[in-house]
């Protein structure tokens, strides 16, 4: 509607496409860069470790070993669950953008959140579910129910899901389940004590069982998220013009949404809200790259967790031997580092 | 020749558009009134709406029904009302200034300062509840004003504001969520009460204020509307039909800030009602006179909202609780059906 009219209305803040040289050398410098954060994010923290250790816990484990313990079932799990929630966060953000042509849209307004959210509280007020592998699967049916919710209210009517009514529905299905949330939380203070923990967002205390029941997913997602650059340069032009160029709008949107569900449900699931990151890396990979969504797939693929892992590791060390949350971190450091990017830099418009 | 035919046919299409803008507005300020008498009826003590009007009006000495009505229900049912009038007004000029569907207040960041100074002064400080009222006040202000100064570059474009008070907001709310999680299990859940929002802890003193402020700037928003509607159109048309482009959307801003600051204080951050009132009252009425109207939806809502969270719940409950359940469903409601006639965005 009005977003669209605006991005017509401002050609210039368009960002010109960059050589396919130049991406690919920075494409290949964020592979290295990932692999960087990952090593640190090994090593780093309340009890440092060195290379021979990570070598040796994996050659000639010894459970004796307190840091060799550290590395094997605290450190390695949640890396790993950094690089693919990371992954995840970027693709389904970068996603969600193009498809609504919104620069706000990310996982939050699809109820994502919300949903899950309100199935953890349920679980833990009716089952009494305490562990963090039982909220995994409560997250990912609440992140589900959500956005097929939004997704079927928004499609009534003639002209299937557009933009604005998906933002809408979105924020309308999140209205009703926080509501409900809330109630929950208002009347068992067991699920508030343990909501108030979830909703920060957090990779600590994810051990390996969260990261087997998650990555299926995420990497089932992840694959199907990096197919879907063609398709969002069309949706690019404006609904009408990918329809002239031949393209089954209407089918296109329903794969992505089911994408950005299967993505940002088992993110949330893996490590909480974290929902910042998953709206500013891609205005970042846009700037960096251009309006080819192939680029700003690829780059937010990578993008993403390198920041995530940053956040994390700088949490670990800034209150050491305590720990900050990654979700506190990335609000505390990424938003004043985001408002410097926009202030100083046009970003693009969708 | 198409135009000479066209002419009357534009003409009794914007007349009809009117005419529904006015019934629907005017059908709505007649609810408000019923919902916020009847606020004042309901209760351990049944009231006839009879007596309720001759007490809140004085026309008749009653001491005991006074005393229920002015001093008990009145407060809150008034708390009610003006806190709904903000939130829809402040939402829908937002919403449009912004041009985005998803501006509200509550998501480009100023009631996420608001609710920083006040979690932070409950949990940290355990401050009383006027305190944290005044606070509340403090963040709002101040955070607009921070997202203002960020934001200014040239002058204010809507884009940057909204993404630089995104930002801002998650800075806030990132330190909340970390206020709360180390916070005693009791703080948290005060502090959990608080960021529901509730029409029944508002202190005399801050009620005032937000009716003041309601006196002054409601007739003010009124005036800025036609502005609005220019702005909408983007800056370069609004300059071209002789707007002045920066002042208006200052005016229009200050006063949906000072709406929000004056609302949170009174009750807290109630969410969603200033998101979801702009889009039903334009479902509602068409584009036009759209502004009123979506202040009533958010009276209506928010009044609604607190007879069920009082009255219709086995225990009472914060009415920021209730106030997504109440709005949500008619928002998607109208999503569902409107959309036919094709004019539903």
């Amino acid at each position: 509607m009005t977003v669209t009219a605006r991005a017509e209305a401002a050609p210039e803040l368009r960002p010109t496409q960059r050589s396919r040289a130049a991406l690919t050398t920075g494409f290949v410098v964020l592979v290295g860069l990932l692999a960087v954060v990952c090593f640190f994010s090994i090593t780093m923290g309340a009890r440092g470790v060195g290379l021979s250790t990570i070598w040796k816990a994996f050659d000639d484990y010894d459970p004796g070993n307190a840091s060799e313990t550290v590395i094997r079932e605290l450190r390695v799990p949640r890396t790993l669950i950094g690089i693919f929630a990371g992954a995840a966060l970027g693709l389904s953000g970068a996603i969600l953008q193009g498809v609504t042509r919104n620069p706000l849209a990310d996982p939050g307004i699809m109820g994502i959140n919300a949903g899950a959210a309100t199935f953890i509280v349920f679980g833990i007020m009716v089952l009494g579910t305490q562990s963090v592998s039982t909220y995994v699967w409560f997250a990912f049916a609440g992140a589900g129910v959500a956005t097929v919710t939004v997704y079927g209210i928004a499609s009534f009517g003639r002209e299937g899901a557009t933009p604005v009514k998906l933002a809408l529905a979105g924020a309308a299905v999140t209205a009703i389940l926080s509501s409900i949330t809330s109630a929950i939380v208002m009347t068992n203070v067991s699920a508030l004590n343990e909501l108030r923990f979830w909703q920060v967002g957090a990779l600590a205390g994810r051990y390996f069982p969260v990261f087997w029941q998650t990555v299926p997913f995420l990497a089932l997602g992840i694959v199907l998220a990096l197919g879907t650059g063609r398709a969002l340069n069309g949706l690019a032009l404006g609904e009408d013009l990918a329809l002239a160029l031949g393209q089954r709008v209407r089918l296109t949107r329903a794969i992505m949404f089911v994408t950005v569900a299967i993505l940002s449900g088992a993110a949330t699931a893996a490590c909480g809200p974290i929902v910042f990151i998953g709206l500013v890396v891609p205005h970042l990979a846009r700037m960096i790259c251009g309006p080819d969504y192939r680029w700003i797939l690829s780059y937010s693929l990578l993008l993403t967790p390198i920041v995530l892992l940053l956040a994390d590791i700088v949490g670990r060390l800034i209150i050491s031997p305590g720990e900050l949350q990654v979700g506190v971190v990335i609000g505390v450091l990424g938003a004043p580092a985001f408002i410097l990017l926009v202030r100083y830099r046009n970003l693009a418009e969708l | 020749m198409a135009t000479t035919l066209e002419a009357p046919v534009v003409r009794s299409g914007r007349r009809h558009r009117r005419r529904r803008a006015t019934i629907v507005t005017a059908a709505l300020a007649i609810i408000a009134t019923c919902l916020f008498v009847l606020t004042m009826m309901v209760g351990s003590f049944y009231v006839s709406p009879i007596d309720v009007v001759t007490s809140v009006l004085g026309l008749r000495d009653d001491p005991t029904n006074d005393f229920i009505v002015r001093d008990l229900r009145l407060p809150t049912a008034t708390a009610a009302l003006a806190v709904g009038l903000a939130l829809g007004l402040s939402g829908v000029v937002f919403q449009k200034l912004l041009g985005n569907p998803l501006a509200s207040p509550d998501f480009v960041g100023v009631s996420s300062g608001a609710s920083l100074f006040a979690v932070s002064s409950i949990v940290i400080f355990h401050a009383s509840s006027a305190a944290v009222s005044g606070s509340a006040l403090l963040g709002a202000l101040l955070t607009a004003l921070l997202i203002y100064v960020l934001a200014w570059r040239d002058g204010i474009s809507g884009y940057r504001f909204i993404l630089i008070g995104i930002g801002v907001s998650e800075f806030m709310l990132a330190i909340v969520g970390y206020v709360v999680s180390r916070a005693q299990l009791y703080e948290a859940r005060e502090a959990m009460t608080w960021l529901a929002g509730s029409v029944g802890q508002a202190g005399a003193g801050e009620l005032r204020a937000l009716l003041v402020a309601l006196v002054v700037l409601l007739p003010l928003a009124l005036v800025l509307e036609r502005p609005l509607r220019t702005l909408e159109l983007g800056d370069d048309t609004a300059k071209a039909l002789g707007s002045r482009v920066e002042l208006s959307r200052l005016a229009l801003l200050a006063v949906s800030i000072v709406l929000i600051g004056f609302s949170v204080a009174v009750a807290g951050p109630i969410m969603f009602v200033a998101l979801i009132a702009g889009p039903i009252a334009v479902r509602l009425t068409g584009p036009s006179g759209s502004v009123i109207a979506s202040a009533l939806v958010g009276a209506v809502i928010v009044l609604a909202a607190d007879l069920v969270a009082q009255h219709l719940l086995p225990t009472s409950l914060p009415t920021g609780v209730v106030t997504g359940i109440v709005g949500a469903p008619y928002l998607i409601w109208l999503l569902a059906t409107v959309n036919r006639e094709g004019r539903g965005g």
